[in-house]
């Protein structure tokens, strides 16, 4: 009796590992087959695209998401395409970087017409800004490149325009800047008395690119180079900087989140936006298409603005935006679009940058190593 | 006999074959391929052949016919259909910035259309093609072997008449750099070298258990992780750093002018210094190990001071040591990547950073492979000097 219970015994054992294993099995390939992974701008940013994107697609689908940060660029999407080695399935870019790739072969093709509708039936193709898609690009926002400054370091006046910043005199000290020429050339134009939107006509005379250099040359012993966009909100807390350029976005939530005493400088603001889009020849070109379609409905693009101030590029999504889901806050003071934020407003020209974003920023490595 | 003695050797140098392999493969083969994309850049000539072929006929100066007009808008609408574009635009607007969008903008609107007049057609899509200067940089990007990247890595290029002229100076950065990252490398050989020798030269002359102990303090931070070791830096150095906290708490500097010790030339050399000391360290004692302490003592018995005595007897017997330290500092910094972007700053950037960021940034690698090779060539003058004035055969490295 007992050798049979214990036979018995070991029978269950068998049979529960061989249960087990099967489930491991089962369980590993179906993860396998159902995953996607997804590159954004890492910091609060991307914290935001998670909470408002990624963690209900992954809740409604059952599709695992991966969350992989970088700076921005081609390079590594390249890399990857080229070698046929490819493990970023969706990357969220700066439309300049968008629409290179796209026609360099690095992206899928979307069809503007696959796009979920809005919720009146407009469709994508006229639901979106004009000019804020791409034939490989979904979802998409719209973020700004502003200033911003440390209340504390200002006892008496504040820095109210974009003068103010390449303004040593009345406000000492030393200021962030991105390490890139993009942005910077246009504040620095901008502040030598060129209105918004002759702004690029300018650069595009031999003179203009000069003009600009010429103007950073009057700050740059005073500049502090930062790459991610995590940095400048470091650097206005510990007091690194005075003032810094910066995302809109991680600035209020440097504001909200740990009410750090910033302010943001409106007057001067580069508008700019951006998409997801597949990277070509990926693996897991359904989980990530079907991601691309559920970040491209409206309410999920508008549920970004929730979270972070970026505002959604279709137009149905906007008046989607209420509150700051964790605090309370209303958010349409602090978007880009709203307009007492719209006064001098530089709107990024990414077809410019794509034809001289190269030669402008050899000068600009030149420029900074002298 | 003879047979055997030559049946052995082949046996011998079969078994090397496994590390000829290796080196072979993961050695010379990716570097001759990178330094080959230096001087060879096929993708434009092969996209757009039948235009090359009839642009050969043009006299560069006047407005093409209507025969290239059409040959190129054909190979345009191929391309876009293939989704190969982005890659020829990026090239040819590489020499004449505005063709890349020129190009993409062309064979979107010739897309739908079959017109009368293909020049026409193009011009009104993008109206560079009106001027020559779109069709030399167009014929320029389409040569398969080209010195345009080795001509650009030396600051210069070719004017439109195709001399060789200096670029204009706001654009002039590779020679400089490439003179910067020299002095650099010397500065911190020199530096290791001055701090190197008499740590050296305690270790060789403690007994066994302290200079074991001494010999570890050495060799740990040489285990230490490159990372660890530069950002520690970064805590010491910034301006809100351990250094500066303490020179303000001493009352040397005040808290407005802490001195910028990162982040600029000072942060590059001090972290390299630390991070390539042990380098110099290491073969200087394995040499002075082996010179007996006795030999000083007869030197002394002998009547000469201790200075004439480490001059005459010590120091000659290092030379080969500081030949093999140094050429190991310097030719390591010549090639220093990693701690001047984390630490350099503005001012402390090194040729290296600017291959990194063509090889990363701008994706231009035909210019990197130039950088790389323009380095390469040289350390390999170097050596060459080196080993003329000292000869490598009297290094000692272990």
């Amino acid at each position: 009796m007992r050798r049979q219970s214990r036979i018995n015994l070991q029978g269950h054992a068998r049979n529960l590992i061989a249960a087990l294993a099967l489930i491991c099995v089962v369980g590993t390939q179906a993860s396998a087959d159902e995953s996607v992974t997804v590159v954004s701008w890492g910091g609060s940013y991307a914290e935001a695209c998670k909470k408002a994107v990624l963690d209900p697609f992954a809740e409604e689908t059952g599709i695992e998401v991966r969350l992989e940060s970088y700076n921005g660029g081609l390079a590594q999407i390249r890399a990857q395409v080229e070698t046929g080695n490819v493990h970023w399935d969706v990357v969220d870019l700066e439309f300049a970087d968008l629409a290179r790739g796209c026609d360099e072969g690095l992206f899928e093709l979307i069809d503007i017409d696959e796009l979920p509708p809005a919720h009146d039936g407009t469709p994508a193709r006229d639901d979106y800004f004009e000019g804020t898609f791409s034939e490989c690009g979904g979802g998409g926002i719209f973020y700004s490149t502003v200033y911003a400054y440390n209340n504390e370091s200002f006892a008496g006046q504040r820095p109210s325009t974009i003068e103010d910043f390449f303004d040593l005199e009345k406000f000492p000290g030393r200021r962030g800047m991105r390490r890139t020429a993009g942005a910077n050339l246009e504040f620095a134009l901008l502040a030598d008395g060129v209105p918004p939107d002759e702004i690029y006509a300018v650069l595009d005379t031999p003179g203009g690119v000069n003009r600009a250099f010429g103007k950073l040359d009057t700050i740059k012993e005073h500049i502090v180079w930062w790459e991610a966009g995590a940095q400048p909100p470091q650097m206005l807390a510990d007091q690194e900087v005075v003032m810094s350029t910066a995302y809109n976005g991680r600035i209020f939530n440097a504001q909200v989140l740990e009410q750090q005493p910033f302010t943001i400088v409106w007057d001067g603001q580069v508008l700019d936006y951006g998409q997801f889009a597949i990277v070509a020849g990926t693996p897991n070109l359904e989980a990530a298409r079907s991601y691309l379609l559920f970040a491209s409905r409206v309410e999920n693009m508008a549920a970004i603005g929730h979270y972070i101030a970026y505002s959604p590029t279709r137009r149905s999504g906007i008046d989607l935006i209420t509150t700051h889901r964790e605090t309370g806050v209303e958010m349409r003071p602090h978007m880009p679009s709203a307009p007492e934020n719209m006064g001098r407003v530089v709107r990024n020209d990414w077809e410019w940058w794509a034809d001289h974003g190269e030669e402008i920023n050899e000068r600009f490595s030149a420029w900074l190593s002298r | 006999m003879a047979l055997s003695l030559a049946g052995a050797r082949v046996r011998a140098a079969a078994l090397t074959l496994p590390l000829v392999a290796f080196i072979g493969v993961t050695f010379l083969a990716p570097l001759g391929l990178m330094l080959a994309r230096s001087v060879h850049e096929p993708l434009v000539a092969d996209s757009l052949p039948d235009t090359l072929a009839v642009l050969e006929n043009w006299d560069g100066v006047s407005l093409p016919g209507e025969d290239v007009f059409q040959a190129l808008a054909r190979e345009l609408l191929t391309l876009h259909k293939q989704r190969s574009l982005g890659g020829v635009a990026t090239r040819v607007n590489r020499l004449e910035s505005g063709m890349r969008s020129a190009i993409v903008r062309t064979a979107r609107q010739l897309r739908n259309a079959d017109p009368g007049s293909w020049r026409e057609a193009m011009i009104a899509a993008a109206p560079i093609w009106n001027e020559p200067k779109a069709w030399r940089a167009l014929q320029r990007s389409g040569e398969r072997y080209t010195l345009r990247h080795f001509l650009h890595a030396l600051d210069l290029e070719r004017d439109s008449e195709g001399n060789v002229v200096a670029q204009p100076p706001d654009q002039r950065i590779y020679l400089s750099l490439l003179g910067r990252t020299l002095m650099v490398s010397v500065v911190i050989t020199v530096i290791c070298l001055i701090l190197g020798y008499p740590v050296a030269y305690l270790i060789a002359n403690s007994p066994p258990s302290r200079s074991n102990l001494l010999l570890l303090l050495v060799l740990v931070p040489f285990w230490t992780s490159l990372l660890v070791r530069t950002t520690s830096w970064i805590v010491l150095l910034q301006n809100q750093g351990v250094i500066n906290d303490l020179l303000v708490a001493v009352g040397l500097t005040t808290e407005e002018s802490r001195i910028p010790m990162i982040y600029n030339m000072t942060g590059t050399l001090v972290a390299m210094t630390q991070i390539l000391l042990p380098f110099m360290v290491l073969p200087l004692y394995a040499v002075m190990r082996t010179i007996a302490p006795s030999q000083m003592r007869a030197a002394a018995a002998l009547g000469a001071s201790f200075g004439q005595a480490f001059v005459r007897v010590y120091w000659p017997q290092t030379l080969p040591g500081i030949a093999a330290g140094s050429l190991l500092v310097f030719i390591l910094s010549i090639g220093y990547y990693i701690t001047p972007a984390l630490v350099g700053g503005r001012t402390g950037q090194l040729i290296s950073n600017l291959i990194a960021y063509h090889m990363q940034q701008s994706l231009n690698w035909g210019l990197a492979a130039a950088l790389g090779a323009i380095l390469l060539v040289c350390v390999a003058l170097l050596f060459f000097l080196f080993n003329r004035l000292v000869g490598v055969e009297r290094m000692r490295f272990t």
